[in-house]
């Protein structure tokens, strides 16, 4: 099929009078081929095939899915597209609204825009507005049969989604629940006269534009790391000396983190160069300047295009540099200080009412040396919503979806809903278990399978709680084992100090047995693998430790260190792979046991309130 | 070729042949079983009817000798909504079309087949006609009007032997009787006389493998010529057409109800129903499928069955006549005995072929009920 459409593409005219061309057309889609595909092989613009199709009306119909072949009638409303002679779907004219959810799950793309999406349908069904659902993942919830009033099981690419435009005429479709996948649909949508709900296409892409979002950053006299792209390893030094190390290098046409490092030297510079650049000159690399030990801070505000409610501000447990996505967070805050909650506040109203953001927008803040930066925006639901809805009690999709059909924050008042009094700890769940051998450091790369959530009336409980959801049992005794890299040195203390208060015994290998002893503190040597028998794996294995927290960074250090997180992990030790992590989980390990108790949300809810 | 699909209400698809020219007519039925076209191709039940595959892709593994229900193909057409041409199995002999055209069978693709059923199930089956000939549906929904409905048709001369045969070695194998019509019985389990009206090979195959000899005789084979042939049980088996139909055939059942324990399978089971005083109606699309979820009534307990029925039985005014199996779909009857007779019977196919074989335990239940009748 596909040499006889490439070849069809040699020796035809293309236009929409040729017969010849209509039946090859309709074939090669009813044989699944998109127009994309088409476009490519046929050497045009995706548009002149969907231009082809529309004037030789071949357009696909929307059937059914039911469990046997339509020999029974089928009840739940789902949909599928197929190139077919039947017409199953009633038109009717009632008001519509599509929302564009997530597609496939993967990592950095999950369950989070499954619950907006959920949540949106719930504010337009309330709202006696039909709700159309457009997913191709059967495994959620916002494509359950009673989520929504209509589910298409379509792709999210603008083919598809326009397919279904055409066929139920919506009177707006909400792109900014689904994630990213859908938010890059907004501008070609908008483009093909689609009503796109909610913030602006335009404000979408002066977010996600580097160029433009720039533009903005300067605009409004805020701060980004120094940055710059290169795309070639000659150019890459000159910006990385430039900017100085260590700087985070990534392709600019991968999401979600992948092929995401962070460089400390040229050495290391050169190396992430042979790894990953392809000979694409339409895709450089982009380096920003990596924050060492900054507090990463994530936001979430709701806007009606005039208002904006700051619906959380999140501190990241771990620094900036572990992706946003693997790290574990804590509403409310802990560490920050009251003026930088208050210019975190400014620059978030600030970014919102610039972008003109009518609905959610996510924004990602780095503190370091008192100075506040920007490290990302962006102008749909991000991940942590779902978890400032539950730790706030504010539903935040649900109240989006109001104001994309026109309610004003002041209407709907959020800030009447807030709960408080307690916090709450969302941890990540990793998926190691499953890989064997790959190494469980974090970095920039998002590896994340999962999240959890955990709930108390301080943080120690709370992140005692998040880390039972996520599968590490803390010890309460026994030997801990502190192996970090030179950077995390100067912290050593501290962790070693609240390790050694709440009564562990400390084991280290030589280098940081000599920090700690310099500071008093009791601690036994352990052997590194290299150094002969009984080595540290040996006593992980043989269960002689309770604990284990290592930290590398940079990838030779990542390396020497590998086999003691792999041991730890398939014996089933816990471990924390960054200081921040360690601190957090001696915090846990204080709590009082006693004090730790379960509670429903709805619990806690209304103590607050009664208080 | 293309090649025009028109029911007699002037539903119409457009699709191409993939067995050569071609017009023909009969009753539009689906079927949804996802494999076992060959099955289908060759049960003789299917005579007179074009059959709709609702899977998509049909023809992936081939044909093989193996697979065969009867000698040759039984159905008028084969519609499918793609044929696949090149099989790919270490079992496959040949190709679906070379399979269709060696039996003279024509095969249309490309039609919308889900379209197709949707309209028989909310507009039952009905007569249709296929031709590559005649592309104007006007012209093929008279031919198709002109075709008699499947209600008053009796198809079962098309597809019964002349004369009585034997089953050896998983094949067909001639047979002897001595002077006074007794059959020379090898000995090889309870004999077992099966009335051939279309018969499914593999109920043979499960008869024997239940420790029955079956003797195949044609329908007319007389009551006297059965009791003549020392058999000791009555089989009744599966066939096409409308079973009232059928008057001689009640009748002589009714006479070998009074001497052999009685069995049957499909159409079997809707003659036993018509002559134990029951009645036969029309299914609105019939049941044609592996799927279909069936109770036994004396145990509860619920199987997935291979069927493939357009009538059922219903028991109005049959007082010695008990349902014991039932259609979870529709809640009609899918098996029956007499209250104090030997006599049983099933309307679905506990032989599958294809199918689940959730119900072969059925011939061993066939074989009990007769065992305990002969030794009482």
């Amino acid at each position: 099929m596909e040499a006889r459409i490439l070849n069809f593409g040699m020796a035809n005219d293309m236009t929409s009078s040729n017969a010849e061309l209509g039946i090859i057309l309709r074939e090669a889609k009813e044989y699944g081929f998109s127009d994309r595909q088409l476009a490519q092989m046929w050497k045009r613009p995706d548009s002149d095939i969907r231009r082809l199709r529309k004037a030789m009306d071949i357009a696909p119909t929307y059937y059914l899915v039911d469990t046997c072949a339509a020999e029974f009638e089928a009840y739940t409303p789902y949909y599928y597209s197929t190139y077919e002679s039947g017409k199953e779907l009633v038109p009717d004219t009632t008001r519509k609204v599509l929302i564009l959810g997530g597609g496939p799950n993967r990592i950095g793309q999950g369950i989070e825009f499954d619950y907006c999406c959920c949540h949106a349908s719930f504010a337009l069904r309330d709202s006696g507005i039909t709700a159309i659902m457009v997913n191709s993942n059967p495994e959620t919830v916002s494509t359950d049969y009673d989520t929504s009033d209509r589910l298409y099981f379509e792709p999210l690419t603008f083919e598809d989604v326009m397919n279904i435009v055409e066929q139920e005429r919506p009177e707006g479709v909400i792109v900014q629940f689904g994630g990213q996948t859908p938010l890059n649909l907004s501008v070609p949508l908008m483009r093909a006269g689609v009503n796109i709900l909610g913030t602006s296409p335009d404000a979408i892409d002066r977010a996600e534009d580097r160029e433009r979002f720039q533009a903005v950053i300067h605009k409004l006299n805020l701060l980004q790391p120094p940055n710059g792209m290169a795309t070639d390893i000659d150019q890459a030094l000159e910006v990385a000396q430039h900017i100085s190390y260590p700087v985070v290098a990534r392709p600019s046409y991968v999401l979600g983190g992948r092929a995401m490092s962070v460089v400390y030297d040229e050495e290391e510079l050169n190396v992430y160069f042979a790894e990953h650049v392809p000979n694409k000159p339409d895709y450089p690399i982009l380096i920003d300047k990596f924050l060492e030990h900054a507090i990463e801070i994530d936001v979430d505000t709701l806007s009606d295009g005039k208002d904006v409610y700051l619906a959380g501000i999140m501190e990241h447990i771990e620094e900036a540099g572990i992706h946003s996505g693997d790290s574990a967070c804590v509403l409310p805050l802990q560490s920050v200080s009251a003026d930088h909650v208050e210019r975190i506040a400014f620059q978030a109203k600030v970014l919102a009412r610039e972008l003109k953001v009518r609905g959610l927008m996510n924004i990602q803040f780095a503190i370091k040396d008192d100075e506040l930066y920007i490290l990302e925006v962006n102008p749909r639901a991000s991940r942590t919503v779902p978890f400032v809805s539950k730790a706030t009690g504010v539903p935040l999709p649900y109240l989006a979806t109001q104001i994309m059909l026109g309610k004003t924050l002041d209407e709907l008042d959020p800030w009447s809903m807030r709960r408080g009094g307690f916090t709450c700890v969302k941890e990540v769940v990793l998926p190691f278990h499953r890989f064997p051998g790959v190494d469980i450091l974090l970095g920039p790369e998002m590896h994340s399978t999962g999240e959890v959530m955990g709930m108390g009336s301080n943080f120690a409980e709370a992140f005692l709680k998040s880390q039972l959801g996520a599968g590490q049992i803390l010890p309460q005794c026994g030997k801990i084992f502190l192996s970090v890299n030179d950077r995390d040195k100067p912290f050593l203390p501290e962790v070693g100090t609240m390790f050694s208060e709440l009564g562990f015994e400390l084991l280290a290998t030589k280098g940081t047995a000599a920090v700690l002893t310099e500071h008093a503190l009791k601690v036994k040597t352990a052997r590194k693998v290299y150094e002969g028998c009984p080595n540290i794996v040996d006593m992980l294995i043989n269960h002689e430790v309770a604990l284990v927290v290592n930290t590398a960074s940079g990838k030779h250090t990542a390396r020497d260190s590998r086999a003691i997180r792999r041991t730890a992990l398939t014996y089933n030790v816990p471990y924390c792979t960054t200081i921040a992590g360690a601190k957090a989980t001696a915090t846990a390990i204080g709590a009082r046991r006693d004090t730790v108790h379960v509670e429903s949300l709805q619990e806690y809810y209304a103590r607050e309130t009664q208080g | 070729m293309k090649a025009l699909l028109t029911l007699e209400d002037g539903f119409s698809l457009y699709g191409k042949s993939f067995t050569g020219a071609f017009e023909t007519g009969g009753e539009v039925i689906f079927t949804t079983a996802m494999t076992g076209y060959q099955e289908v191709l060759t049960d003789p039940s299917y005579c007179g009817q074009m059959v709709c595959m609702t899977w998509p892709l049909i023809g992936n593994y081939g044909v093989s000798a193996e697979d065969m229900e009867s000698d040759r193909v039984h159905l008028r057409a084969l519609l499918v909504k793609e044929c696949c041409k090149q099989p790919s199995n270490w079992r496959s002999e040949s190709s679906l079309p070379e399979f269709l055209q060696r039996f003279d069978t024509p095969g249309m693709e490309g039609i919308d087949t889900r379209a197709l059923t949707r309209h028989l199930r909310m507009h039952g089956a009905m007569c249709g006609c296929i031709s590559t000939k005649e592309l104007n549906p006007h012209v093929l929904r008279e031919r198709a009007l002109a075709l008699p409905p499947m209600q008053g048709q009796n198809l079962v001369p098309f597809v019964a032997p002349q004369h009585p045969y034997a089953w050896r070695n998983g094949k067909p194998a001639k047979t002897q009787f001595s002077a006074n019509g007794k059959y020379l019985w090898q000995g090889a389990g309870l004999r077992l006389i099966v009335y051939d009206f279309g018969l499914k090979w593999n109920i043979l195959r499960q008869l024997v493998v239940a420790g029955f000899e079956p003797l195949i005789v044609p329908p007319g084979f007389s009551v006297d010529a059965a009791k003549a042939s020392g058999a000791q049980a009555v089989f009744l088996s599966n066939g096409p057409g409308d079973p009232a139909t059928l008057t001689e055939g009640i009748v002589a059942i009714r006479m070998l109800i009074k001497i052999f324990p009685v069995t049957g399978i499909c159409l079997g089971h809707q003659l036993i129903g018509h002559a134990l005083g029951g009645d036969t109606d029309k299914l609105r699309f019939g049941h044609h499928g592996c799927n279909h979820p069936v109770q036994d009534l004396a145990t509860g307990r619920i199987e997935i069955s291979s069927q493939n029925h357009g009538f059922h039985v219903v028991l109005r005014d049959a007082p010695d006549v008990e349902a014991t199996h039932v259609n979870l779909n529709d809640q009609t009857i899918e098996g029956l005995r007499h209250t104090t007779l030997p006599v049983m019977s099933v309307q679905y196919h506990p032989e599958a072929a294809a199918g689940p074989h959730d119900g072969r335990y059925l011939f061993a239940r066939f074989h009990e009920m007769i065992s305990a009748a002969i030794s009482a």
